[in-house]
């Protein structure tokens, strides 16, 4: 009687339409892990007006997920439903409707999400350019969608491993400024993973910094710092999409089944808007062409013709104490004593930074010989597209 | 409809016994004079009296279903719902097909504020009885107490302040039995012809006029005498398996009487459920006393216009006493009325008129 106004209701709440029940019968290339799958099931027996159904799910649900306040919310909804006309996702009476709302985008998070899994298609993120070997996985995070992936570095190509739901900054992202409440975009990793003792109850089990701001950021005049990933106090099982001061927040079992994967000091960590991809194929095309960029540069710099060398240099080309010109002129002191000149360059990764600008990140392991100086490091470039070609734009020992 | 907040639902209590002493007393031959006692007590508000009168008579009949649910009661009374609950659970145990114990069950784990407990019971009472209708109401109470404590987690508020105390209805006898023999205790086992059974008497609520939103006129009169029907719940119900009647100490004259008005009454607000404008004004005498003396025109286009609203409605009438003299009927009652915006509960005293061979309706008011 009154359950197809609770279905219309709810899923009202959905702009992209009601959640594909396809999700649910997908072969599982990985487990499930979170509430979404219930939480999807739940949905599509609303959908149905199998509402007694969807409250066994739901309560089921809470059982596995005591703090989960939106499996609340939607308990609420369909208790509710037997006594009354429902109109919305969350129907409580004077409710403040701030934390309605946190709790409504949350259920749209995550369903969407959920239903757009990118297991299933033969994309993969257009940062993740190339991993270097010992990188065992990256993270890449969506925070419109208020999601985490997980990918795994397989022989050069990242594949996908699982994804989960996170919150970030209460003002949204592209942090700018100490205190904007915003969360950094950029191409991060795991700096260190603090000790539990030293956290409070609002981190969760755990939080893993990252090294923002980063050389590109500092460039771009950008500040604040301490920027984590980190799980979520003992009283709830998540926090609202967008809630934190900048940090990237998961539920403390993500981020435990996160922790085994990170590798302090190595994990890539990007962080996007929105996360652009790439098809495999447009994706082996890209990074090929950077490679053969890159190689370009270092065959050249062996050259020892520096004018050769310096034109894969932006003119807007920044150390930390050198612009373009003393740089070049360095460069042409130190090559007059070379006789010779070998550049090997290993375990290369390569990182597009997400934004509107071109930028790639290259940082790799460098062993240069000459005749007279030998030198081995590891360096960081940035490339930048400029007039249609990639220049380097910073460098820096990392 | 539940009383104010601050009325604890068993201070209703004394007003609810009416009717329940006559049953019981037909059947029991030893017993007999034992059970009217227990109940007068309690109607007195002598608990400690009564109870010690029903432990005496169970230790007698310790399976008596009869005396342990005036025990349960008694209990509840006493304020004493950690003695209570193993009363009635004992109860749902010996005999599951009852429903009355497990409702009382329900009350009283509500007025714990452990919601599941309750919901599992009612649930438990619905089962052995689809239509039970008090069941049904307080099940629906429980549903929105759960609401509202999966809104407090989901949303972190603490609205136990602020949301008013639960008040489900305790019932206060044992009818199912006498439907049931072979579920009877044996005590009762005895009884001779189905008698007017027992009556379910929701709980008769305090004559609290309660803020009644638009509909506020309330015309209703049953004739109680010969056993009526007090109507439960609204139209949808009638049907209940439960034709409770009410044997009151009615003097059976004038059944006929009564019990034309009494069919006046429950087409009265039957029509008013149904939201059938038109069937409802028809009840209405022509020199009906519209409040306030406004023009009947005007007094009938509110009432279509307040009548007519989306949602669902429900009237019905409680502890009809109809006091017959000639063509005239003072009809007093209680009027559940419960829509999507509002549920109350107000006494009412409607004064029917005879007229060519129908009981209209003259006067309306609220208490």
């Amino acid at each position: 009687m009154r359950r197809a106004s609770l279905a219309i209701a709810l899923l009202a709440a959905f702009t992209a339409g009601p959640v594909a029940p396809a999700a649910v019968d997908r072969p599982a290339t990985f487990s499930d892990s979170g509430p979404e799958p219930q939480l999807s099931r739940i949905f599509s027996e609303i959908e149905k007006n199998q509402l007694d159904v969807a409250l066994e799910k739901t309560e089921s649900l809470l059982r596995q997920y005591p703090n989960f306040r939106l499996g609340h919310l939607i308990k609420g909804d369909l208790l509710l439903a037997r006594s009354q006309k429902l109109s919305t996702l969350g129907n409580a009476a004077n409710a403040p409707q701030e934390r309605l709302a946190d709790l409504r985008d949350e259920a749209i998070a995550r369903l969407n999400a959920y239903r757009d899994k990118p297991a299933k298609t033969n994309y993969v993120p257009r940062y993740l350019l190339q991993m270097q070997p010992d990188q065992k996985h990256a993270i890449v995070v969506d925070t419109q969608k208020s999601r985490l992936y997980l990918y795994q570095n397989d022989d050069g190509r990242p594949r996908f491993v699982a994804d989960y739901y996170i919150t970030h900054g209460k003002l949204g992202a592209d942090k700018m400024r100490e205190g904007d409440k915003k969360t950094p975009v950029g191409v991060y990793h795991v700096t260190s993973s603090l000790p539990l003792n030293k956290l409070g109850d609002f981190y969760g089990s755990g939080a893993f910094p990252i090294n923002y701001p980063n050389e590109w950021d500092k460039r771009q005049g950008r500040n604040g710092h301490g920027i984590w990933l980190h799980g979520t106090p003992s009283d709830t099982f998540s926090r609202p999409p967008k809630a934190s001061d900048g940090c990237v927040v998961l539920a403390n079992t993500d981020l435990d089944a996160l922790a085994k994967n990170l590798q302090v000091g190595l994990t890539p960590v990007i962080i996007s808007n929105s996360i652009e991809w790439l098809s495999f194929d447009d994706w082996k095309t890209e990074r090929a062409s950077l490679n053969k960029k890159i190689d370009d540069w270092r065959t050249d710099w062996e050259s020892k013709d520096v004018n050769r060398f310096l034109k894969h240099y932006s003119k807007k080309f920044q150390t930390k104490d050198q612009g373009i010109d003393q740089f070049a002129q360095q460069k042409r002191q130190v090559n007059a004593g070379k006789e010779w000149i070998k550049v090997k360059l290993s375990n290369q990764s390569m990182f597009r930074n997400p934004g509107k600008e071109e930028v790639v990140v290259v940082t790799f392991d460098q062993d240069y010989r000459s005749n007279n100086l030998n030198n081995q490091m590891k360096k960081r470039q940035y490339w930048v597209r400029e007039d249609g070609t990639w220049k380097i734009i910073y460098e820096g020992s990392v | 409809m539940r009383p104010s907040p601050s009325t604890p639902s068993l201070a209703r209590l004394p007003g609810l016994i009416i009717g329940f002493a006559m049953s019981v007393s037909v059947s029991f031959a030893i017993a007999a004079d034992t059970l009217p006692d227990i109940q007068r007590l309690m109607k007195q508000g002598q608990m400690p009296q009564a109870l010690e009168k029903v432990d005496a008579y169970i230790s007698t009949k310790p399976k008596d279903a009869q005396g342990r649910f005036l025990k349960g009661l008694i209990l509840t009374e006493m304020g004493r719902p950690a003695d209570a609950i193993p009363v009635f659970t004992r109860l749902t145990e010996d005999y599951p097909e009852l429903p009355e114990p497990y409702n009382n069950l329900a009350v009283l784990y509500a007025q714990q504020k452990q919601y599941d407990k309750a919901r599992t019971a009612l649930e438990m009472a619905i089962r052995t009885h689809p239509s039970y209708s008090i069941a049904h109401e307080n099940l629906g109470d429980v549903y929105a107490k759960l609401a509202s404590q999966a809104y407090d987690k989901a949303l972190q508020l603490d609205s136990s302040n602020s949301v008013t105390q639960s008040k489900l209805s305790l019932i206060r006898e044992l009818i199912s039995t006498s439907a049931k023999p072979g579920v009877k205790p044996s005590a009762t086992s005895s009884r001779p012809a189905p008698e007017p059974a027992k009556i379910a008497v929701a709980e008769p609520l305090k004559p609290t006029v309660t803020p009644q939103p638009a509909a506020v006129v309330t015309p209703v009169v049953p004739p109680v005498s010969a056993p009526v029907k007090p109507i439960e719940k609204a139209a949808e119900q009638a049907k209940a398996e439960k034709p409770l009647e009410k044997p009151t100490e009615a003097k059976a004259t004038d059944g006929d009487g009564q019990a034309e008005v009494s069919k006046s009454l429950n087409g009265w607000a039957g029509a008013w459920s149904r939201k059938d404008v038109k069937g409802y004004l028809s009840y209405y005498a022509s020199d009906f006393q519209t409040p306030n003396g406004m023009p009947r025109k005007a007094w009938e286009a509110e009432r279509a216009q307040r009548i007519d609203k989306p949602g669902k409605l429900q009237v019905g009438v409680e502890e009809v006493r109809i006091a017959l003299a000639g063509d005239k009927a003072t009809v007093k009652f209680r009027q559940h009325y419960n829509s999507a915006s509002l549920k109350s509960t107000a006494s009412k005293t409607v004064v029917f008129v005879r007229s060519g061979g129908k009981w209209l309706i003259q006067q309306e008011r609220v208490g």
